[in-house]
C-alpha cells in the first residue's frame, strides 16, 4: 500500500515529536492529519485518512457518518486508547501518545459491573482518578452525597442501593452517563449511548445530556448514527465520510439553547438534517 | 404445587434418589445371594462402617487434611497462574501450551516420582491433589480474566487507570463466577488425587486404608472407605456451593 507510506509522511509528526511534548495550538483538541491503519501485511484496512478535527473547550460536536466509517475509532483516538498510525493528537496542550487521563466515557452497552450497586458503579472512577482516589477515604460521605445528588439529577433517585441488573436499559445508560460525569471530567467521549434505547427514553436522555452540559461545560465529542440526535445535542455536526473515514462536511447548529423536543419540528432544525442526510447519502454511495 | 412445597420437594429429592439406590442395591444382593466379598450389600456397609468407625474417622480425617493441603494449594498458584495468563498474553503464549501438555499426563504416574522424591506418605498425596486440581483453577481463572469485555477495560484506561487497578476493580471480580465454577470440580479432583496416591503409597489415609481391607478381602470395609470420600466429597462441594452464593450471587441474578 503505496498511499499509506505517503499518508505517514513525516510533515504530520515533526511538529511535537518528543513524547507529552507541549504542542502550540488555540484549541483544546486538535487532529492534524491523522491516519490510522488496522492489521498488518496484506490485511492491512486504511481506517481513517487525513482527519483534521478542531475543538475549542467546552465545545460540543457530533460525529455522523455511515456505518463502519471509524466514527468509534475516532473516539479512541482523541482518548490515546488508540494510538494513530500518522499525525499529530494535541488534547489540552500536551500530545497524546498513551490513554489520557480522566476522560469520561459512555458506550452504547451501559458496560456498568454486576458485581456493584449502581451508586459503586458511578464512583468508580473516584476510585481511580486523583485527586479523588487519595481524597475518598476521609471524605467518603461526601462523594456518596455528590454521586446521588448526581444519580438524582438523570430520574435515578432511590436506585443507588440496587444493582444494575436490577434496571431496566435506559436506567443503566442513566447510570453509565453519571460514572462518565461523577469525576468532573474535562472531555466526555460518547460513543452512541442512547442507541440501544427506545424512543421515548432516548429523547428524555437527549434533554437530561443537553441540561449536564448546559450546567457543566465539558467538552463533548458524540459519535451517532441518529441524525436528530447529533442536531439536538451539538453545536456543530461533523459528517464523516465510508472507510477510509475523513470528514467531508462541517455543519454548524445555529439553533437556540437550551433545545426542547418542539425544536426539533422547527423547520431550521429540519433543514439541518436533511442537509446531513443528503450528504451521507451521498458518501454512502460514493 | 406452591413454591414452599417445590422447595420442600427439592430439598427432600437427593435423600429419596439416594435411599433408593441402596434400596435397589440392598436388594438386588440379597435377591441374587450376591457373594459378600464381591458387593457386599449396604446394611453390611453400614454395619462395617459403624464397627471399624474409629480407623475410618482416623484414616478420614488424615486424607481430609492432605486433600484440603492440596487443593488449598491448588488454589493459590491456580488463582497467581490464572491472573498472570489472563493478563498478559505474553504469559499466555508461553505457558499455556505447557500447561495442557502437562494436565494431560496421567496423575496416577507422578506418584512414584514423588515417592522417590518425598518418600512414602503425605507429601505425595498433597502433591497428587495439587497436580490434579490445579488446572481447571488455572484455566478457568485465566478464561474469566481474558474475556473481560473491552469497552470495560476502555472505562477505566480513559480514566488513567493502570494494569493492576483494571485487574483489580474488573479481571478479578470479573472471574470470580469462573474461578467457583473450577473450584467445585477441583476439590472433588483433589480427593481423587489424594486417595489414589494412599492406595499406592501411604502408611495412612482412606486409600491405604481400603488398599488394606481389600488385601484382607473385607470388602464392607472398602466400600465403607468408598462411601467416607464421598461424604467428604460432597462436603467440601457444599462448602465451595455456599461460598459461591454468598460471594458471586450477581453472577446468578437469572435465577433469582
Amino acid at each position: 500500500m503505496a498511499m499509506l507510506s505517503d499518508a505517514a509522511s513525516p510533515a504530520a509528526t515533526v511538529d511535537a515529536s518528543a513524547p507529552g511534548a507541549v504542542a502550540e495550538t488555540p484549541y483544546y483538541i486538535e487532529l492534524r492529519n491523522v491516519t490510522l491503519v488496522y492489521g498488518e501485511g496484506d490485511g492491512q484496512i486504511l481506517a481513517i485518512e487525513n482527519l483534521q478535527l478542531q475543538l475549542r473547550r467546552g465545545d460540543f460536536i457530533a460525529v455522523v457518518g455511515p456505518s463502519g466509517c471509524g466514527k468509534s475509532t475516532l473516539t479512541k483516538l482523541v482518548t490515546g486508547l488508540l494510538p494513530p498510525t500518522a499525525g499529530t493528537i494535541i488534547v489540552d496542550g500536551k500530545r497524546v501518545q498513551a490513554p489520557i487521563k480522566d476522560v469520561g466515557m459512555a458506550f452504547q452497552n451501559a458496560t456498568l459491573m454486576p458485581w456493584r450497586t449502581t451508586l459503586g458503579n458511578v464512583m468508580l472512577p473516584l476510585e481511580v482518578v486523583e485527586p479523588h482516589k487519595s481524597r475518598l477515604r476521609h471524605a467518603r460521605a461526601e462523594y456518596v452525597a455528590r454521586a446521588e445528588a448526581l444519580l438524582r439529577s438523570v430520574g435515578l433517585q432511590g436506585f443507588a442501593a440496587k444493582h444494575t441488573w436490577e434496571l431496566s436499559g435506559g436506567m443503566q445508560q442513566r447510570a453509565s452517563l453519571c460514572r462518565a460525569l461523577i469525576h468532573e471530567p474535562h472531555l466526555l467521549m460518547l460513543d452512541e449511548p442512547f442507541a440501544a434505547l427506545d424512543a421515548f427514553t432516548r429523547e428524555e436522555l437527549w434533554s437530561i445530556m443537553q441540561d449536564l452540559w448546559l450546567q457543566r461545560r465539558f467538552t463533548t465529542i458524540l459519535v451517532t448514527h441518529d441524525l436528530r440526535e447529533a442536531v439536538y445535542l451539538a453545536d456543530t455536526v461533523h459528517v464523516m465520510s465510508n472507510r477510509p473515514g475523513r470528514f467531508v462536511l462541517r455543519r454548524d447548529v445555529d439553533l437556540p439553547r437550551p433545545r426542547t423536543l418542539g425544536t426539533t419540528f422547527d423547520p431550521r432544525f429540519i433543514d439541518i438534517v436533511h442537509e446531513l442526510r443528503d450528504k451521507i447519502g451521498e458518501v454512502k454511495a460514493a | 404445587m406452591t413454591g414452599r412445597q417445590r422447595r420442600i420437594v427439592r430439598q427432600v429429592l437427593p435423600w429419596v434418589v439416594t435411599l433408593g439406590m441402596l434400596g435397589i442395591w440392598e436388594l438386588v444382593c440379597r435377591v441374587f445371594h450376591v457373594a459378600e466379598f464381591i458387593l457386599p450389600p449396604p446394611s453390611a456397609v453400614a454395619a462395617a462402617m459403624s464397627q471399624y468407625h474409629a480407623i475410618i474417622l482416623d484414616n478420614a480425617a488424615w486424607t481430609l487434611l492432605t486433600t484440603a493441603l492440596g487443593f488449598g494449594l491448588a488454589l493459590v498458584c491456580g488463582v497467581l497462574l490464572g491472573l498472570a495468563i489472563g493478563a498478559s498474553t505474553l504469559v499466555y503464549s508461553g505457558l499455556y501450551p505447557v500447561l495442557v501438555g502437562f494436565n494431560s499426563i496421567p496423575k496416577v504416574a507422578l506418584v512414584p516420582v514423588f515417592v522417590i522424591w518425598f518418600g512414602i506418605g503425605t507429601v505425595p498425596a498433597i502433591l497428587t491433589a495439587f497436580a490434579l486440581s490445579f488446572f481447571p483453577i488455572a484455566v478457568n481463572v485465566a478464561t474469566g480474566i481474558a474475556t473481560v469485555e473491552p469497552e470495560m477495560q476502555d472505562v477505566l484506561r480513559a480514566l488513567g487507570a493502570k494494569r493492576h487497578e483494571i485487574l483489580l476493580k474488573v479481571g478479578i471480580p470479573r472471574s470470580l463466577p469462573y474461578l467457583f465454577a473450577s473450584l467445585k470440580v477441583a476439590v472433588t479432583l483433589a480427593f481423587v488425587g489424594s486417595v489414589i496416591s494412599e492406595t499406592v503409597a501411604s502408611n495412612r489415609g482412606i486409600g491405604y486404608l481400603m488398599l488394606a481391607a481389600s488385601s484382607r478381602f473385607q470388602v464392607a470395609l472398602v466400600f465403607a472407605g468408598v462411601c467416607a470420600v464421598a461424604i467428604m466429597g460432597i462436603a467440601m462441594y457444599a462448602i465451595c456451593a455456599v461460598l459461591e452464593q454468598r460471594l458471586v450471587y450477581w453472577a446468578y441474578r437469572s435465577q433469582k
